[in-house]
């Protein structure tokens, strides 16, 4: 099964459309600029910043090493303190887990906590393939599914709609779902607060089964940790009589000292505050107080495959807050959607297309979805290099090489559709490691430099379509600097020194084949 | 000291210019500078578009044409970052992939001995006033690998300040990548050229008569985007602007 939702076009033809939309790009830079420059100012005022952001990098790495030895005390834990623990070693299985064990207690209704691995493996759709309904209790999921939309961010899943769109959305479908929006409502923030509030509140008194993704899970005590600012998740967490909790593997802590960590690095780099509103806890059940059954559902999907590429692994350090949208500039332009999956920006860039067993077209087009401007891994609170990332995915999306699928180590071909372009990379290699080659090259465009367009056919239209092409120059510095620094008796014998001492030293590939066979 | 000029396979064929004012300006502040003709392109495009093996080639050609110099000063930020960050990558995957340590050796050859232009003039050559003359009004573009993988800092600024009669105009959301990327800017070139167009709304307004950078790639994509909507800013590398003087100005 594909993270990627069906149907999605690859990455640039997806950003083509949604650059234009001029109300979607306003959205967009207004909120993306806001919550950067906020995550900016609360991270400089921590002075041991690098230090907490090299920490969280080495714990995650430190834990991802040893992630079954985490993962065992993390379920003996948990189960001493009175959960059941579920393994599922992908999205079907974790739907059917889940599916199973709402039925089991009867109910047709849940209410669910904001959770990016149920959105991973679409949980809210196989419930409803059950005959189950699942209702989104975060503010901006609440939007999202209210107005039968996708979600964009991972922090604001709202942040393409604007309030105007929040106010008709709510008016007009609140009132399918249950408790309807008051009559004539604004669009204050105040209102539409108001307005969730109320139709919620109905929701959270009524739900018998709660359903929940977690921030992080501590080993020692079985101990799993929601982050939240709007107190729904306190709701979803505490009034249900059945808890259930879908997390992915790599989000185990070993210890209460190393979750301290992250509990600075998180809500700075995500929402910019120095403290997150709500914070819950809970390790298992107990007959007093809040839900009497507790399930863990701990999900891999892709995950143990993602953990044996060398590169590639980093990516599960992430704890999912987000300012690598916030500061991206191809996110910014090109919106969520264009990712195809619940994860969109840098991080889904790289996060999907290692989840995905099968290759989609999206997949191999999602690594290029990156200038590799870097502001990504500048602001990650756990350091991921996601422009090492990206271009170790491109090598595979045109080199082909090996992966793991399901545990099994896979040769996997190039993507299709690379043919000229790989053609054209190794020609330019091989006239680069051709200095004659390339000279003649260079001087071949010097004298038909009169005769650029500025405006090119596909796929030179691509770059003069919106820009115009430099202007070739009456001669090469190369040439420049042998008419000008060289004696003329020197030149041919420098010219071909040059070349020779190269070659010479490196006769083993001196003889291999040109792509272009009479230039030498 | 032994110093080569790795002039880059863009300015090369694209702007000798750039590669002539660092010679001009090199030699102005005494250094004798080399061009050794076997050199050609560090292979970023390949790299970065994922061709890595056909990269290969071009790791050892620089390593070995730059052998036995102190330094291999780039005017290129982009270029510089190529050698210093993803060589020795190369090099680790080479090995990985069990073929030896040939191109870790080349990329540990080359690496500490490479620097970008306003590296090698303020810590090299611990000079921020190069005696240059340039009276005009100029925006500067941190270009992206410079600023974050070079970490080059206030290293450009610290040059175009002392540079006589130069205003420097601030440019709102300097930071923020221009839209070229490689190959990014023909395969999302949606995205690309709205990026491009923000950069140059930007260029625009701070007024001044020409943006300067570190990285003429860069300057390719923001001048085709700033000439195709007719403005009369001029793209300029920083090298031409410090290699401008009162006697032979710009």
């Amino acid at each position: 099964m594909s993270v990627t939702y069906l149907g999605m076009p690859p990455f640039p033809q997806a950003a083509q459309d949604s650059t234009r939309d001029t109300r979607l790009r306003s959205n967009l830079r207004h909120a993306t600029h806001t919550i950067r420059d906020k995550r900016a100012g609360a991270v400089a005022e921590l002075p041991d910043w690098a230090a907490l952001r090299t920490a969280g990098a080495q714990i995650k790495d430190r834990t991802l090493r040893h992630l079954d030895t985490y993962l065992e005390q993390l379920e003996a834990a948990v189960t001493a303190a009175g959960g059941t623990v579920h393994w599922a070693v992908d999205a079907a299985e974790a739907n059917e887990i889940v599916t199973r064990l709402v039925r089991e207690t009867g109910e047709r209704e849940v209410v669910k906590v904001k959770s990016m691995a149920t959105q991973e493996i679409g949980l809210n759709e196989a419930l409803e393939d059950s005959g189950i309904a699942a209702y989104e209790t975060d503010l901006a999921e609440l939007i999202v599914q209210l107005g039968d939309d996708r979600p964009s961010h991972i922090l604001v899943p709202a942040i393409h709609r604007n309030r105007g769109e929040i106010r008709d959305i709510f008016a007009e479908k609140m009132g399918r779902w249950g408790r309807p929006a008051p009559d004539g409502l604004g669009d204050s923030p105040a209102q539409l607060a108001e307005a969730a509030r109320l139709h919620l509140r109905e929701k959270f008194l009524n739900a018998k089964v709660g359903i929940s993704g977690a921030n992080f899970m501590v080993a020692e005590s079985g101990t799993l940790v929601v982050v939240e600012s709007e107190g729904n998740g306190r709701m979803c967490l505490t009034l249900p009589e059945t808890l259930i909790s879908v997390v992915g593997i790599e989000k185990v802590v070993p210890t209460w000292q190393d979750l301290e960590v992250f509990l600075q690095l998180l809500p700075r780099s995500s929402t910019a505050e120095r403290m997150n509103p709500y914070t819950s806890t809970w390790a298992g059940s107990t007959e007093s107080d809040g839900p009497r059954g507790f399930h863990l559902v701990l999900l891999d999907n892709g995950r143990t495959d993602t953990l044996a590429d060398q590169v590639g692994r980093q990516t599960l350090r992430c704890i999912r807050c987000s300012a690598c949208l916030n500061v991206c500039p191809v996110y910014e332009r090109a919106g969520g959607h264009a990712y195809g999956s619940p994860y969109p920006g840098p991080i889904g860039a790289i996060l999907t297309p290692q989840l995905d067993s099968v290759e989609t077209g999206l997949d191999a087009s999602l690594p290029y979805a990156s200038s590799l401007c870097g502001a990504c891994y500048e602001v990650c609170p756990v350091a991921i290099d996601i422009p090492e990332v990206l271009v170790h995915l491109r090598e595979r999306v045109v080199q082909g090489g090996t992966v793991t699928v399901r545990g099994q180590r896979t040769t996997v071909r190039p993507a299709k559709g690379h043919a000229a372009e790989r053609a054209a990379m190794r020609a330019a290699s091989w006239t680069f490691d051709h200095p004659r080659a390339l000279r003649a090259g260079e001087r071949l465009a010097v004298r038909a430099r009169r005769l650029v367009p500025n405006r090119l056919p596909r796929p030179g239209s691509a770059w003069t379509d919106t820009r115009d092409t430099p202007r070739v120059p009456p001669e090469s510095f190369r040439d420049w600097w042998r008419r000008t620094r060289t004696p003329a008796e020197a030149t041919e014998a420098a010219g071909k020194g040059g070349e020779g001492k190269v070659r010479q030293e490196r006769a083993g590939s001196a003889r291999r084949e040109g792509p272009t066979g009479g230039v030498r | 000291m032994r110093v080569a000029l790795f002039v880059t396979c863009i300015n090369d064929a694209l702007y000798p210019r750039t590669g002539q004012a660092v010679v001009t300006l090199l030699e102005r502040l005494g250094v004798e500078v080399d061009f050794p003709d076997a050199q050609s392109c560090c292979g970023q495009p390949q790299f970065n578009t994922g061709y890595r093996h056909a990269t290969e080639p071009l790791v050892e050609r620089y390593a070995d044409a730059f052998e036995g110099y102190d330094h291999i000063v780039v005017p290129s930020g982009s270029c510089a970052a190529m050698v210093r960050d993803n060589y020795p990558r190369i090099g680790a995957k080479a090995a990985a992939e069990g073929r030896g340590r040939v191109l870790s050796a080349a990329a540990e050859r080359v690496v500490p001995r490479t620097y970008e232009l306003t590296e090698f003039l303020v810590d090299v050559l611990g000079v921020t006033d190069v005696g240059a003359y340039y009276p005009h009004t100029v925006t500067y573009h941190p270009t992206c690998h410079g600023l974050r993988m070079l970490t080059l800092g206030e290293r450009p600024r610290q040059l175009l300040e002392q540079v006589e009669g130069l205003q420097l105009r601030e440019l709102e959301g300097a930071e923020e990548c221009c839209g070229f990327g490689g190959t990014f800017a023909v395969k999302n070139a949606a995205v690309s050229s709205a990026m491009g167009a923000d950069k140059a709304r930007h260029i625009e307004a701070s007024g001044a008569g020409s943006v300067c950078a570190v990285d003429n790639s860069c300057l390719m994509h923001i001048g085709g985007v700033l000439s195709r909507s007719g403005s009369q800013v001029r793209p300029l590398h920083l090298a031409e602007i410090l290699a401008s003087t009162r006697n032979a100005p710009l």
